[in-house]
């Protein structure tokens, strides 16, 4: 191909083993995260394994036969042997989280196949900076968890934004790694505003041996305003990667 | 599969334009691309057909809209399980600019790339036959720059990753070179009839 003035980041080598396979997961349990979001747990006993940052995709089936399948990224770690987690936020009208948030209980069975994709993958070997809002923070917590699980000495730093402190999935699991930006309500002492140039100089400032790896996560409009200011601060287009809801 | 306890799903009308494992996204339309939008004004935008062709050949924004008009009206379908109907982009047929480069016999396939640097593969057959368009207008108006403005590929009869945004060219092959998600788990082909999803489908 030409050159081109833009690059799409290098493929990260991820296995791909039960990509192709449905599997069963049985539903060991439920973690309430937020008044939207919790975290159900699953036992899948033949996973291969992820590398953080990836996706599954999951199916529901009714009795009249009617398939439902969504992509969903996983929240936990790799070494999370035969168990995956999946943080949902209860969408308005979602007939699969819906199901999820109000049906679900311990022992329930899906389907799953995966892990998905390696675009996103964060396997721990480069310095990441982690930007996510809302539920987006989901498969950068995976990185996160992956990061202490391993006692990984790699530069690691978080930027989560949600409305509220009420709002922010895994609150009381985040470290000097994470900062949190509040967009509607914060505690006292804390601003209230999105996430800004500023926050990403500080980060940019703070750059690392190598550089760093931009991962990107949350909706259409949040990650087209981070991925702006990751490049107006000078992060190279080829090192930032994104995925959005959709 | 066994049946998920209590899940009976939404209401459902028969649709037999909803391709298997797909739902109707109504009015939304999400974006799902890898990379940071690019800034890339209409001016800049080329379009260059190369590879196994009697002619190569490189057509800037005004001569791409100097072809005869063509357009898609219709339903598209995204891998991630989505489907959206009846919509329409406006554009130039891609057998116009085919012709104009002549293929060369041997060329059985292609790959598509992007100003991003994003690749996709596809037989030419898919891509002949007023079966794929550059597109520039999305309902009546420009096409989004997060929707791949100020063009892209269209391919609608395949899954939506091959109708690649902000699209470059087209290299003309005699043989299959998986592209960006076809080198990451996903099916070379991607037909959603087929439920043509990832490697091995």
């Amino acid at each position: 191909m030409p050159p081109t003035r833009f690059a799409v980041p290098g493929r990260i080598s991820v296995p791909n083993g039960t990509a192709g396979t449905w599997q069963r997961a049985t539903l060991t349990d439920i973690r309430r995260e937020t008044s939207h979001a919790a975290t159900f747990r699953f036992a899948v006993p033949d996973w291969a394994g992820h590398v953080p940052g990836q996706h599954l995709m999951l199916r529901l089936r009714a009795a009249d036969g009617y398939v439902a399948q969504r992509h969903y990224s996983i929240a936990s770690p790799p070494d999370d042997t035969g168990h995956v987690e999946l943080t949902l936020d209860h969408v308005d009208g979602g007939e699969v989280s819906g199901w999820f948030h109000t049906v679900a209980k311990p022992g329930d069975e899906v389907e799953v196949r995966g892990p998905l994709s390696g675009f996103f993958a964060w396997p721990g070997d480069r310095p990441a900076l982690l930007i996510g809002a809302g539920s987006g923070v989901v498969p950068l917590m995976s990185m996160v968890r992956h990061h202490r699980a391993r006692g990984l000495s790699v530069p690691l730093r978080l930027l989560v934004s949600a409305r509220g402190p009420e709002e922010l999935i895994y609150a009381s699991e985040y470290g000097a790694e994470t900062t949190p930006v509040f967009t509607r309500t914060a505690p006292e002492g804390v601003p209230v505003g999105r996430v800004s140039a500023a926050h990403v100089a500080t980060l940019q400032a703070d750059r690392p041996e190598g550089d760093w790896e931009a991962y990107v996560c949350g909706s259409n409009g949040f990650a087209e305003h981070a991925s702006r200011l990751l490049v107006e601060a000078g992060q190279p287009v080829d090192r930032i990667r994104i995925e959005r809801f959709g | 599969m066994n049946v998920t306890r209590g899940f009976t799903g939404r209401p459902r009308v028969l649709n037999d334009g909803l391709p298997p494992g797909q739902y109707d996204a109504g009015d939304d339309w999400p974006v799902l691309s890898a990379e940071v939008t690019p800034d890339l004004a209409p001016a800049d935008w080329t379009f260059t057909v190369d590879g196994l062709v009697a002619e190569e050949r490189t057509w800037g924004w005004d001569e791409a809209h100097a072809l005869p008009p063509s357009a898609y009206e219709g339903d598209i379908h995204c891998v991630t399980s989505w489907s959206k109907f009846g919509v329409r982009f406006g554009g130039v047929s891609l057998d116009a600019f085919l012709d104009a480069v002549r293929p060369a016999p041997e060329a059985t396939h292609a790959v598509a790339y992007a100003h991003t640097g994003y690749t996709t593969n596809l037989p030419l057959a898919d891509l002949t036959g007023g079966r794929a368009w550059i597109v520039w207008e999305y309902g009546d108006g420009p096409l989004p720059a997060e929707h791949g403005g100020p063009a892209r590929l269209i391919v609608p009869h395949l899954y939506f990753w091959k109708s690649a945004k902000w699209v470059a060219g087209l290299r003309l092959l005699d043989h299959d070179e998986p592209g960006f998600w076809e080198q990451n788990g996903y099916h070379h082909r991607g037909n959603p009839w087929e439920e043509q999803r990832y490697s091995g489908d």
